[in-house]
């Protein structure tokens, strides 16, 4: 089970009140990361429109991310990518039900702020905009508004979840509709689990003290994580995931949840894609349904997809040092 | 009596974490039995009880209807098998159902609590929050309840006990076998709530 608890003492995120002489607290770790929990088993889709985040909720997608472009669109277009338009988001908010999301670029702590004031329900510190500050991310436990990051590996996942990341994700290489990078990433986090789990049950505490200084993260952390042989956070599969099959097959690499970005509104068959992929996902561990949701896509109408290996751009690696 | 069976609808949403507060609960009360996830209509109609988690009720809603989850739901709670609802599960229990701000929505629901409910009743995520609340009639004096996107309970039909108010809003219920809370027990270490889930499906098989 994924432990709950893990707040940073005084952080600034935390708000307390008093209703009725009730004392209601806010933005606690229980609070952000059980936002993260129900979202598990899900799929969370990027949306650029207040049409597109209403097909997304029709096809049963438990969140909408908000983009000003589609990675695909980023990656062609070049420049600088910030976040959305605040008018685009708030009339999404107004027209779904479900959790709304957005993102922000790595380190802008203004753009992460005016998104929180803005309501939104997380916020993504994410590599498929320009980053910001290049050496350090945002200190997410001064917000009451959860956030999600991308990582590649344990020791970035950890440093994240240091820095306050209520959930994770995997980096992928967004807007390439080529699930490639975001299995290379679940399987590489799955091997490091593996691996300090191994030295935490043979009582290695050294070996655990190398792992925090090879992460550069805390002892206690590493400790945590090893214990449960899990990611401490839910972790979702993100970059690249373009077909049904995509999301299963992340589903059963140990996957909470899926994020599709380009997959779906970038292919000509959003509408039944959506539902297609969120059926997948649901129904992963049976062969047949999955068939069935792959059934539901046409391969032609899918997005084209770009070889991993000769990108100019590769966003995994933006903030992936610090 | 044959060992008590006890499902979690495992369409979406924190299902382990109920799975593993009705272990718990179970093995306070030194009740023999066992959990399991269910998705489909068959796994459905062999369990004794039934926990709808939290999770996102839209999406539960559509994919219950899709594999023929929601006849077999409505069927098995209209036949008096014990049902606990938790947040998104309180929704879809309920006969009617409103956005706060969205209004309206076409969400395919159970109908077989009588209540109207209002969702995201207390706002969105930043507005999620952790109080202390009473549920007195469930002999549950003190409950940390985690409050999350939560729905709220705007009217209740004849035949629907009150069982537990925050700030003047209905945030438990219940109605005969259905149980139904706004905020998630199974979030906390305290599994008082899934114990007296617990009972009402022990109760209900002997």
């Amino acid at each position: 089970m994924i432990p709950l608890s893990g707040d940073l003492p005084k952080s600034k995120g935390i708000k307390s009140e008093s209703v009725d002489s009730i004392n209601v607290t806010k933005g606690t770790s229980t609070l952000k990361r059980g936002f993260a929990h129900m979202l598990k088993n899900g799929v969370v889709m990027d949306v650029t429109t207040v049409e597109q985040a209403q097909i997304a909720e029709e096809a049963g997608a438990v969140s909408v991310m908000v983009l000003d472009k589609l990675p695909s669109d980023v990656r062609k277009a070049g420049g600088v990518a910030r976040t959305a338009s605040i008018r685009i988001i708030q009339d999404i908010m107004d027209s779904v039900t479900i959790p709304v999301m957005a993102k922000c670029r790595i380190g802008h702590v203004y753009e992460a702020k005016v998104l929180a004031e803005a309501n939104v329900d997380m916020v993504d510190e994410s590599e498929v905009l320009t980053p910001a500050d290049e050496n350090h991310h945002i200190w997410k436990w001064d917000f009451t508004t959860p956030f999600v990051n991308g990582a590649r590996s344990l020791a970035e996942a950890l440093r994240r979840i240091e820095e306050g990341a209520a959930m994770i994700r995997t980096k992928g290489e967004p807007g390439t509709g080529n699930v490639a990078e975001a299995v290379l990433h679940i399987k590489k986090v799955n091997d490091e689990l593996r691996t300090i789990k191994s030295i935490y049950d043979s009582g290695d505490k050294q070996g655990l003290v190398s792992i925090a200084r090879e992460f550069k993260v805390s002892l206690d952390l590493v400790e945590e994580t090893a214990k449960i042989g899990r990611m401490p956070v839910v972790n979702f599969a993100a970059g690249g995931i373009a077909t049904p099959a995509d999301a299963a097959y992340l589903m059963s690499l140990g996957c909470d949840g899926i994020f599709v970005g380009s997959g779906i509104f970038k292919a000509e068959d959003a509408m039944e894609r959506a539902r297609a992929v969120v059926l997948a996902t649901t129904f992963w561990e049976d062969a047949d349904a999955v068939k069935e949701a792959q059934k539901m896509i046409n391969e032609k109408q899918s997005i084209l997809g770009l070889d991993v290996n000769n990108l100019e751009l590769r966003m995994q690696d933006r903030g992936g040092s610090a | 009596m044959s060992e008590l069976d006890i499902g979690i609808l495992a369409l979406q949403g924190d299902v382990a974490e109920n799975f593993m507060s009705t272990m718990a609960a179970m093995n306070e009360l030194g009740i023999d039995g066992s959990v399991s996830q269910v998705k489909t209509p068959d796994q459905i109609s062999a369990v004794d009880g039934l926990i709808i988690p939290g999770g996102e009720s839209t999406m539960i809603g559509q994919l219950s209807m899709v594999n023929g989850a929601m006849n077999a739901l409505k069927e098995k709670i209209g036949s008096g098998m014990p049902v606990l609802g938790i947040c998104a599960g309180m929704i879809l229990l309920a006969k009617n159902s409103k956005d706060r701000v969205v209004g309206s929505t076409k969400q395919p629901l159970l109908d077989v609590l009588d209540v109207e409910i209002e969702r995201n009743s207390f706002g969105r995520q930043k507005d999620s929050f952790e109080a202390e609340v009473s549920l007195d009639a469930m002999d549950i004096p003190s409950f940390q309840g985690v409050f999350i996107r939560a729905p709220a309970v705007l009217r209740t039909g004849s035949g629907v006990e009150t069982l537990g108010k925050f700030n003047e809003k209905i945030i438990a219920v219940k109605q005969g076998n259905i149980l139904a809370t706004s905020f998630h027990p199974e979030l906390t270490r305290d599994v008082s709530l899934h114990k007296q889930f617990v009972k009402m499906v022990a109760d209900s098989k002997s």
